[in-house]
């Protein structure tokens, strides 16, 4: 069995899946419980200033998007940081790290954007013995109307600002996590780089609205008639998240910057696919609010056999090989040939691939009157989206036209020679550089 | 109690009340809105479905379920009903099986195809129990209808004719409307008095008025009927029934399957209906199947289907075979009767093997007798009291294919009396919806 165990920023977990700072995390019993279940760490709740702690409503706090057998797709949520009393969290983390020495225990924190703010909180808590800190810079909603979460992590320069302050007064790893509510991932992890943080983590959740309540006329969830804008989170996310993640890992200038992986993590093969492209771990938080704590036993049974089978021994074996393969698309190969090719033997014959070629793309799918459907190989591009609209997997897919062959289409020979953008003709900057 | 299934003769109250409610339950229990959405969300919305081209009243299948998926069942409805006025029972009744899901991309690729019956019977239920009737009449052509027989075809002409503006009145020999579907079909496929409801509901329309009392054999005339309306439409179904031609079949406890199912269709209380200790049905049609399931539920102790060809030549679907085993009732392939044995009284039935050479069935001398107390002929229904100057092919009303025209002007048939289609539900729905287009054209051409 591979060994899952994980080393990230020196800190030990005997597996990659944290839980993130979020509902689950948010009190001891909850804590204990996930680390009874086997999860291999907890970023705690995060924990505001001392003094009367925030308020959350007392009406639906999440809303959601569902598949047809109500499977959740994506969860957004109106809750705000702890709103329990600072001394309350700080004593139970510090009993939950003296009995579970082996797991990840981090602090979440996020405090007015005041140096004295900061310099305050970080010495209680690293009295805990928590194994470091995430500063959330994330969270989109209510608390940035009061000038924190993602109203800092919007703003490269408060990012460093505050990363250094922490970085001054605290001496185990500090964590930036960064919200995805930008426009560009990699200033937020360039200003956190600048300001010393060991690692960032990402994503926090995306700006939403789930669903407009038709009768009321209302955003839901709907507080009295009124709704606001929430975090989005789930399985939904992913792709957002994982582009992000891809962003930063091959970012020059934070290349080498550790990463915990954030975003509709809900199976090892999310899991994986984050840390091919360079995460040194991953959090996970809506998998675990809809199944319960349990969920991590897959994550960790699927992940150990699946490097069994590929012979990975551990994670930072396979960790980033799949990051030098994200490039922009000017490298993309524009001499690389490719054509559908549908398995009769496997067409179930829906014709869903032909109304979408023949409605939405290049009319490359023929029908026949016995609902036989063929690619014609002289307007076929290659686009892939028979094979993404078709029922069956495997059905359907993109076969590389050898080198030496006609590619129909365009009457010329595959030449296997690499060409992109940046040299083709079409390309005024290309003419221009000649 | 406990042991009155095994008591002989032909007994009422085999089984206790409860027992029968439980046997006579739906026999596909509605979907809640939640199995719904499930099962639409199977649907693959295929191009130019199967489906569709296989329902005889090409309802756009791919569309309603879609419409469902959607949250809204009651444009789902009007979907359906907009090709099959009737769609609440062909949800129920339509050998789906053999027609939308046979071809169901899904059934072809996992054997495991759309509901589409019930996914139907989803959409109409709704709407009916909103009691939205979502059509209206056009203004007045007036133009008169004369339809012969309250069944699935003549009510379905009526309807679209009474869309259209023209004044229709059916008449009908029995005292209720709905012809199979009240009379005809088991029960456990038309629970809670639907076939009548379903009518009460289709005449939401207005425009139609039920003459009861009243067919060709009693009193009606296609002469008086010429002279008093514009246009005629027949759908007389299949009165007759065809007689074995084994010896004692005129013994008591010999029966049409017909007027069996007629009779518990109709009965207030089904525990008080008789029924044998040992049934015998002879035939291979759907009849022969609702007959003997129904026995069986009945609480006859044996039940079986005696059918004179082997299992792929019957009329009744592998699905409805199949639901006859599981019920008990056992069946025999390539056997036919012989006589019919018993002091007055069948008690027996002696059955002689066959075997089919070049599509014709004969006796190979071998036979085999039945316990049977009670013994019901399934064997097919003939045409009884058509008009006599009608052109007659194959013992139907001859028909023209897609307008439902006879050989005669003016006069229009449809349903299990015309030629061509199967006798089934939806059939007839569909050759009364299109002879009323054609009727329309003519009236108003």
């Amino acid at each position: 069995m591979a060994d899952l165990t994980t080393e990230f920023l020196g800190i030990k977990s005997p597996n990659p899946f944290w839980l993130a700072s979020a509902p689950p995390t948010d009190k001891e019993y909850n804590v204990r419980r996930a680390f009874e279940a086997g999860w291999g760490g907890v970023v705690w709740k995060t924990l505001g200033a001392e003094g009367p702690p925030v308020v959350n409503v007392n009406g639906p706090r999440y809303g959601a998007i569902w598949g047809a057998d109500r499977r959740l797709l994506g969860l957004n949520n109106i809750e705000l940081i702890t709103d329990r009393p600072l001394d309350v969290n700080l004593a139970e983390m510090t009993r939950v790290k003296k009995d579970y020495p082996d797991r990840a225990l981090i602090a979440s924190i996020m405090v007015p954007c005041e140096e004295a703010a900061w310099k305050a909180i970080l010495p209680r808590v690293a009295e805990t013995n928590a194994d470091g800190i995430e500063l959330n810079f994330g969270c989109p909603h209510g608390m940035a109307e009061r000038g924190m979460g993602s109203a800092v992590g919007q703003v490269p320069e408060y990012i460093q600002m505050v990363t250094e302050w922490c970085k001054q007064y605290y001496d185990k790893p500090v964590i930036v996590k960064l919200t995805p509510n930008i426009t560009d991932i990699r200033h937020p992890a360039r200003a956190a780089h600048a300001g010393n943080a060991d690692a960032v983590s990402l994503i926090n959740t995306i700006n939403s609205i789930t669903s407009v309540n038709l009768d009321a006329m209302a955003p839901e969830p709907m507080i009295g008639g009124k709704g606001t804008h929430g975090g989005y989170c789930g399985p939904a996310v992913k792709p957002i998240a994982m582009n992000m993640v891809a962003e930063i890992s091959r970012d020059p200038q934070t290349a080498g910057l550790p990463i915990s992986a954030i975003g509709g993590i809900t199976t090892w093969r999310d899991a994986a696919e984050f840390i091919a492209l360079g995460a040194g771990n991953v959090q996970v938080c809506t998998a675990a609010m809809t199944y319960g704590f349990k969920v991590v036993e897959e994550m960790i049974s699927g992940l150990s056999d699946w490097m069994d089978g590929k012979g990975y021994s551990s994670i930072e074996e396979f960790r980033g090989m799949a990051t030098p393969n994200v490039t922009d698309w000017q490298y993309l190969d524009l001499n690389y040939v490719a054509k559908a090719r549908i398995s009769q033997d496997d067409c179930i014959k829906c014709g869903r691939c032909f109304a979408a070629c023949e409605d939405t793309s290049h009319q490359a799918i023929a029908m026949s009157a016995d609902r036989t459907f063929t690619v014609k190989d002289d307007e076929c591009v290659a686009c892939n989206l028979c094979v993404n609209v078709c029922p069956i997997e495997g059905c359907i897919t993109m076969e590389e036209v050898p080198v030496g062959q006609l590619d129909e289409r365009t009457g010329k020979i595959v030449s296997g020679d690499y060409s992109n953008w940046t040299v083709h003709p079409n390309n005024p900057a290309a003419t221009a550089a000649q | 109690m406990a042991r009155s299934h095994q008591a002989s003769g032909i007994r009422p109250a085999r089984l206790s009340a409860a027992e029968i409610a439980e046997n006579f339950k739906d026999l596909h229990a509605p979907y809640d809105a939640h199995e719904a959405a499930v099962a639409a969300d199977r649907c693959y919305f295929c191009y130019d479905a199967p489906c569709m081209t296989a329902c005889p009243t090409s309802i756009d299948i791919p569309q309603f379920i879609r419409e469902i998926q959607a949250g809204h069942a009651d444009s789902a409805a009007k979907t359906i009903l907009n090709q099959n006025i009737l769609g609440g029972m062909c949800a129920r009744v339509c050998p789906t099986e053999t027609l939308c899901e046979e071809v169901c991309v899904r059934e072809v690729a996992e054997g495991k195809p759309v509901e589409i019956g019930r996914l139907q019977r989803f959409a109409t239920d709704q709407i009916m129990a909103k009691g939205v009737h979502p059509f209206s009449r056009a203004a007045s052509t007036g133009k008169t209808v004369a339809v012969v027989g309250a069944g699935p075809a003549g009510l379905s002409a009526a309807h679209r004719l009474a869309m259209k503006g023209h004044d229709v009145v059916i008449f009908e020999a029995r005292p209720k409307a709905g012809g199979l579907n009240e009379f005809g079909i088991a029960a456990y496929k038309s629970t809670d008095g639907f076939a009548a409801r379903e009518v009460a509901w289709l005449l939401q329309i207005g425009g139609i008025s039920i003459e009861y009392g009243k067919g060709f054999g009693s009193g009606l005339t296609l002469a008086d009927l010429q002279a008093g309306y514009d246009a005629v439409f027949l759908s007389i179904g299949l009165a007759g029934v065809n007689s074995l031609r084994a010896s004692g079949e005129d013994k008591a406890g010999v029966g049409d399957a017909v007027d069996f199912i007629a009779e518990l269709r109709q009965a207030e209380d089904l525990a008080a209906l008789p029924v044998g200790r040992n049934v015998v049905v002879i035939g291979g049609g759907m009849t022969a199947i609702d007959a003997a399931v129904q026995s069986k539920l009945l609480g006859a102790e044996n039940v079986t289907i005696a059918y004179r060809r082997d299992r792929s030549a019957m009329g009744a679907s592998r699905f409805e075979q199949d639901l006859a085993a599981s019920n008990g009732v056992k069946l025999m392939f390539n056997v036919m009767p012989r006589a019919i044995l018993g002091a007055g009284a069948a008690a027996e039935i002696e059955l002689e093997y066959t075997e089919v050479v070049d599509g014709r069935v004969s006796g190979t001398g071998e036979t085999v007798r039945l316990m049977a107390d009670q013994i019901y002929k399934a064997i097919g229904q003939t045409l009884e009291q058509a008009p006599e100057s009608l052109e007659i092919e194959g013992g139907k009303i001859k028909v023209a294919a897609e307008t439902g025209r006879t050989s005669i002007a003016g006069v229009w048939a449809g349903g299990d009396c015309a030629s061509g289609g199967d006798d089934l539900t939806v059939t007839a729905v569909a050759e009364g919806r299109d002879a009323a287009e054609d009727i329309h054209a003519s009236l108003m051409g």
